[in-house]
């Protein structure tokens, strides 16, 4: 799964304006990217031209089969589906742009936005029914629960068992060298919001994180902008482990897949536990239909079998580590100050020698 | 209008309505302690979490430096789902947070805390400022940082506990009333007995209350016990009153009469003999007047309180008649009696009243040497005595109106009466349930009157 | 008879008494309870007649005091009429009560009725000529016979023994025999008169006209 499927030329740029800070420098943000970079859009027609536009970061193929449940009952509304990257979305709302809906992985974004006063609030019996950590101020609504995991490959492994901890994949690494060399791939925290949300959480929960990451930046790790590319990258051989991919995306590939030799390892010690959570941006005219969808996501969201759809329910949440708290906590690390002084860390562990996906 | 509440209604309203006003003054005392409590902890917090982030601020080359810990935040966003806010000030310069958000312009000083309530965002905000100084570049530069949180939590949670002192507010309120409506009820009761205790009484009792009542009644029992002690020396006063008159006239009446007839021994001329005649027969009626008024009066004033004897009709018969054997044998008229089972629930004194007055009259108006038939019966609850003389009858007039008073039938030439006694025997029957029946024997075309009375 | 009569009132005691003595009764007169008890520790009476209001107490006190060895029978005289006090009088322990004023030949009848419930405890007969007349009970008996009289014609029998040889006119009859309430005619004299002929003719007693006086009782036979 994509969370910022970012066009090449740009991620430059992108990467400067969040170097110099994400949110409350929008000025900067404006002059750099006056226009929303779309991955992709599809426009759903229904009866009327009454349409709910939605922008999320989940793609076409994982979000279609919600859309569609969502016309069955509501045949007259048209939806237009717009995904992007959740940094990209985030600035979008913040900038005003008009969506009657935000969908997006990075719940520190997400929580800023309705912190700042830029979501409407909606209050429902589907609403009134999710449990306290899964909603903040009727404004942010949780309807799935993914965990971070560990993908890689068996090869790698030779016949040993998966590591279970940080601490035995940090000794993985450093007796086998050879095997991982140019071969682990994590996410570029400075690109991805996903990954940024994954990578302060785990540097908060567990001080393994730090002598992970010098580990495997000592072994050249790959960056990636997203979890798809590097499932694929692993899939195809490139890669011998993946660190910090959404589990839930990992599991479809493989099934799709059917790769017997790829492993898919939550690590014991400590996961992260992804919320996908949806807001009513300020600027959306189509709150009555907003509501509507976000009561249905809710309803998925609370069912108990994981049954056929795309996006795991919540009952993932009730795992050992919980989720990732929704509260004004999240806005620390996108702070500017502690942004900067994290991602100077970051570099100094991972990015001794930068390597660019080509 | 307040003076014809009762004492129970304006005791219960009093007692409820001082309930209500505590009711009122304990829920805006617990609403306003909660409220100052709610938001004297998010004020903590608030504190807090300024401290916390100004511990960081450091200066580093010259550049003033922090962080903002994890739990600078997250101890707001355990406290309430409020929205945080939050800004950094070196000098004139916005450090870090939100450049637009407004600090107490009370400033903070030292170790103190400012707090100021204000607009953010469209909402109500709680502002904490801290002020630390950092020597940095030239000199020393002031930061000031600021966090702010909105107040629904704070709103929420004084809200949530006011609304539950309403509850307990009203339930004490209710309650309360309860205990009112109890406590009323309760302190009145001493004088509902006592008021029992009077109106149980009979008539005539009038000793004083002897009951044991509260020191509040006591003024209350004191003026009754004299008002009936003065009322008994007056009834007594009057009664003796009037023995006294009726002895002072009777006495002298009853000289004259003596000797007027022993005048009429010694008169020759006849018409000395009828002067004389006249003169007795004026002391009679005179004296039987004033004793059927006397007697009238006695009915009326017993009739109003019934005494409840258990009397045998029979019994009453016989007394009656014995007493007025003597005077009917002067006549030589007879009594026969008939008497079957009957009994009723009455005065006695004024059925024996009732029945000497039927008597009277018919020993009065029979010729001599006639019988006078006194017949008792009972059936269907429904006691009757009838009287039958063979006199004139009562005459071709309206029969009903003999009961009324000083009216004397049509046939009563030469009789000495004052028309009073059948309307003394019919008010002490009406007051009895009963009636008085007045008609012509069927034969002989003497009087039958018949005392009809429920039986018992 | 004897009588007590107790009366406070002097003229009322007087003019009893007078009339009393003018029917051949002895009285004797007490002013008070006091002198009351004086006379009848003196002397034994036929009857008593107390009035009520007394100079030294209540009369019905004085009958409720002496009831028990006072074998007298009491006619209690009482100015206060109502029935209340009437009945009290019998609670009591008088024999009867007679309301102030009073009729004489009433006060005869009640006193003849208290006797004979008494059982009559004077007998005061009358010798007329062979016969003695008992006016209490109104028997006159001569020999083995026994005449009874009926109320009227003893009256008017007792009229004629206590005077002997007197000649009595109509009007004098008439008032003795009937109250003064009714209106009753010479005429009825006659009646009786003719009645009381026939009932003591066979016992050798005559009532003779005594043309333009009136009548007289014969006792010697004719």
């Amino acid at each position: 799964m994509r969370d910022a499927r970012l066009a090449g030329g740009l991620r430059l740029g992108l990467r400067l304006g969040l170097r110099l800070g994400l949110g409350l420098c929008v000025g900067l943000w404006a002059t750099l990217a006056a226009a929303l970079e779309v991955e992709n859009r599809k426009v759903y027609p229904g009866t009327t031209d009454r349409t709910l536009s939605i922008v999320s970061t989940a793609d076409l193929e994982v979000f279609e089969p919600y859309i569609q449940r969502f016309q069955q009952s509501h045949p007259e509304l048209t939806v237009d589906y717009t995904v992007a990257s959740s940094v990209e979305l985030y600035r979008a709302i913040r900038d005003g742009a008009a969506f009657d809906l935000a969908i997006s992985s990075a719940m520190d974004l997400q929580l800023k936005l309705a912190n700042d006063g830029l979501a409407q609030s909606h209050r429902s019996d589907r609403t009134d029914a999710l449990p306290d950590w899964a909603r903040w101020r009727d404004l942010i609504f949780a309807f799935t629960a993914e965990p971070a995991v560990v993908v890689m490959s068996s090869r790698a492994l030779d016949g040993a068992p998966p590591p279970a901890t940080r601490q035995e994949l940090i000794t993985l690494l450093r007796d086998n060298p050879e095997r991982f060399r140019n071969a682990i791939g994590t996410y570029d925290v400075r690109d991805s919001g996903l990954g940024y949300l994954f990578a302060t959480q785990e540097a908060r929960s567990t001080d393994a994180y730090w002598r992970l990451s010098e580990i495997m930046g000592r072994l050249s790790p790959e960056l990636y902008c997203c979890s798809g590319q590097m499932v694929d990258a692993v899939i195809s051989g490139r890669l011998s482990l993946a660190y910090n991919v959404l589990g839930s995306y990992a599991a479809q590939r493989m099934a799709q897949e059917d790769r017997r030799d790829i492993e898919i390892v939550q690590m014991q010690d400590f996961a992260n536990l992804m919320l996908r959570t949806a807001i009513i941006p300020a600027t959306a005219t189509q709150t009555t239909a907003a509501g509507a969808l976000i009561d249905m996501l809710l309803e998925l969201g609370l069912r108990e079998t994981p049954g056929d759809w795309p996006l795991p329910p919540l009952s993932q949440g009730t795992s050992d580590f919980g989720p990732i708290r929704l509260g004004p906590a999240l806005m620390v690390y996108l702070d500017p100050f502690n942004r900067r002084a994290f991602l100077a860390e970051w570099e100094n562990a991972l990015v001794q020698d930068i390597v660019i996906e080509p | 209008m307040i003076a014809r509440l009762s004492i129970g209604h304006r005791l219960t309203v009093l007692l409820a309505g001082v309930a209500a006003l505590l009711s009122l003054l304990s829920w805006w005392m617990v609403s306003e302690l909660a409220r100052q409590a709610a938001a004297r902890s998010q004020d903590n917090v608030l504190a807090a979490s300024a401290t916390t982030i100004a511990e960081t601020i450091r200066s580093e080359q010259g550049e003033v430096r922090l962080e903002l810990p994890y739990s600078a935040l997250s101890m707001l966003g355990a406290i309430s789902e409020d929205r945080v806010f939050y800004k950094v000030v070196a000098g004139e310069r916005v450090l870090t947070g939100y450049d637009d958000l407004p600090v107490p312009t009370d400033a903070a000083t030292g170790a103190r805390v400012a707090f100021e309530t204000g607009q953010y965002s469209g909402e109500a905000i709680r502002m904490a400022s801290v002020r630390r100084t950092v020597l940095a570049g030239a000199g020393p530069v002031p930061v000031v940082v600021t966090v702010a949180q909105t107040l629904s939590g704070v709103d929420a949670v004084s809200g949530q506990l006011s609304r539950l002192a309403a509850a307990l507010s009203l339930a004490f309120f209710l309650v309360a009333v309860g205990l009112s409506v109890f406590a009323a009820r309760a302190s009145l009761r001493p004088l509902n007995a006592f008021a029992q205790a009077v109106s149980r009484r009979g008539p005539s009792d009038l000793r004083p209350l002897r009951r044991d009542a509260p020191p509040e009644l006591a003024p209350l029992r004191g003026a009754l016990n004299r008002l009936m002690d003065r009322l008994g020396q007056s009834i007594r006063r009057s009664e003796d009153f009037i023995a006294e008159a009726a002895h002072r006239v009777r006495t002298p009446l009853a000289t004259v009469r003596a000797q007027a007839e022993i005048a009429l021994r010694s008169a020759e001329s006849e018409e000395s003999r009828q002067r004389l005649r006249r003169i007795i027969r004026a002391v009679d009626e005179s004296s039987r007047s004033a004793g059927q008024l006397l007697d009238h009066a006695t009915v009326a004033y017993r009739a109003e309180d019934l005494a409840r004897d258990r009397i045998d009709l029979g019994e009453l018969v016989a007394q009656a008649a014995a007493a007025l054997e003597p005077t009917a044998t002067m006549k030589d008229i007879a009594f026969h009696i008939a008497t079957s089972q009957a009994r009723v629930v009455g005065d006695a004194v004024l059925l024996e009243s009732a029945l000497g007055n039927v008597l009277d009259n018919a020993v009065k108006y029979s010729p001599d040497e006639t019988t006078v038939h006194i017949a008792v019966s009972a059936e269907e609850g429904v006691a009757r005595i009838t009287v039958t003389d063979e006199g004139p009858g009562l005459g071709e007039g309206p029969i009903e109106t003999l009961t009324e008073r000083f009216r004397r039938g049509g046939n009563t030439e030469g009789v000495v009466g004052s028309g009073l006694g059948l309307t003394i025997a019919a008010d002490v029957l009406a007051a009895h349930g009963g009636r008085l029946d007045l008609r012509n024997a069927a034969e002989g075309g003497g009087a039958c009157v018949t005392l009809v009375l429920p039986a018992d | 008879m004897r009588f007590l009569l107790v009366e406070d009132n002097g003229e009322l005691a007087e003019a009893v008494s007078n009339r009393l003595a003018l029917d051949g009764h002895a009285v004797d007169h007490a002013g008070s309870l006091a002198e009351a008890e004086h006379c009848l520790a003196a002397t034994s009476y036929d009857l008593i007649l107390l009035d009520v209001m007394l100079p030294d107490g209540d009369g019905r006190d004085f009958l409720a005091r002496s009831r028990a060895h006072l074998e007298t029978p009491v006619i209690v005289l009482t100015a206060r009429a109502r029935v209340t006090d009437r009945v009290g009088a019998l609670d009591q322990g008088a024999d009867d009560y007679i309301t102030k004023p009073f009729d004489f030949s009433e006060l005869e009848a009640r006193v003849r009725a208290v006797l004979r419930r008494r059982g009559g405890s004077a007998r005061n007969e009358i010798p007329l000529g062979e016969a003695l007349f008992d006016p209490m009970s109104g028997t006159l008996r001569a020999g083995g016979e026994s005449v009874t009289l009926r109320n009227r014609e003893t009256r008017l029998l007792e009229v004629f023994a206590r005077h002997p040889g007197q000649t009595f006119s109509k009007g004098q009859l008439l008032d003795r025999l009937f109250s003064f309430d009714a209106e009753v005619t010479e005429n009825a004299i006659e009646v009786y008169v003719g009645r009381l002929r026939r009932r003591i003719g066979p016992l050798g007693l005559r009532i003779e006209t005594v043309r333009g006086l009136g009548y007289r009782l014969e006792t010697a036979p004719a």
